[in-house]
């Protein structure tokens, strides 16, 4: 695991597609991927979900409620947040 | 000769269920139990919590600190279960659950979600257009209230404490508990009076 993020820290969900290498178990939403977000909360250490789905040994990841604005990702969104639980193999720290 | 295909479904579960207890993985008696706790689990047991909740301003912020603790003291089996997270409702912020990738539910204090809450309208919706949305459900958002949408995505299952609507006033907890359905822990509507 790496170092806890802290409540609004600022990051971004890694732009990244595994569904077009192969097989996977994936719990990141595609209309996240590359999205910026702030962290909401720490919400305590899972093993990692993708490898469970395979009856692989799992690392035990960080899980945080990662906050998001709707209007970034869908310009005609409404509403005001989007809180989603996030690992933190999917997150990258943000200017 | 008959395929598993055509085998007619009783068949297979008692076999499997026969398996299952022949190698030792559980006995008959703990798969009863297990069947007893997914029969009794319902949305009457969310509402048991939020009535409590309501009037137990101690028991409340145990619940928003660890909801499945909140329900193994009101005696709702949540052993083996993934931890229940609740989203407080206030004047300022209104709650709404989604779980866009699939169909991840609190089935231990909500029973089995409705047939909506998997739909492929209701998850791209509910992200997108989620006040919209609540209007086809008849609940009217007042425009100052902000609308936090909590997509479901990994190890938490939620639930939303919603407002204790005006007028239950010197209610019983009881009472209270019959008002509170499944759409108000959802988040599509709003707790009701009769």
């Amino acid at each position: 695991m790496s170092a806890l993020l802290a409540p609004g820290a600022k990051v971004r969900v890694r732009d990244d597609w595994p569904e077009t290498r192969g097989p996977c178990h994936i719990r990141t939403p595609h209309y996240l991927r590359g999205a910026r977000g702030v962290v909401e909360k720490h919400l305590g250490a899972f093993p990692n979900p993708e490898d469970l789905a395979f009856a692989r040994p799992a690392a035990v990841l960080n899980l945080y409620h990662v906050r998001f604005v709707p209007q970034t990702i869908w310009p005609d969104a409404k509403g005001e947040a989007i809180v989603v639980e996030l690992y933190e193999s999917w997150l990258e720290q943000a200017a | 000769m008959t395929t598993l295909l055509e085998t007619p479904p009783d068949r297979l579960l008692a076999a499997v269920r026969q398996l299952l207890t022949a190698k030792g993985v559980f006995t008959q008696a703990e798969i009863a139990e297990r069947i007893r706790i997914t029969d009794n689990a319902s949305p009457a047991q969310g509402a048991r919590m939020v009535a409590r909740a309501w009037t137990d301003p101690e028991y409340r912020a145990r619940m928003l600190a660890d909801g499945a603790q909140a329900a193994e003291e009101l005696g709702i089996p949540m052993r083996g279960m993934p931890p229940l997270g609740v989203l407080e409702d206030t004047a300022e912020e209104h709650n709404l659950v989604v779980c866009t990738l699939c169909s991840c539910y609190p089935r231990a204090v909500l029973g089995y979600p409705p047939f909506w809450f998997k739909s492929a309208a209701y998850r791209a919706r509910a992200v997108r257009d989620p006040r919209g949305l609540l209007v086809e459900f008849g609940t009217t958002l007042p425009e100052q209230v902000k609308l936090r949408v909590v997509d479901s995505t990994a190890d938490y299952r939620w639930m939303v404490l919603p407002l204790r609507p005006a007028g239950t006033e010197g209610w019983t907890e009881t009472q209270l508990a019959a008002i509170v359905r499944e759409g108000d822990m959802i988040g599509v509507t709003f707790p009701k009076l009769p």
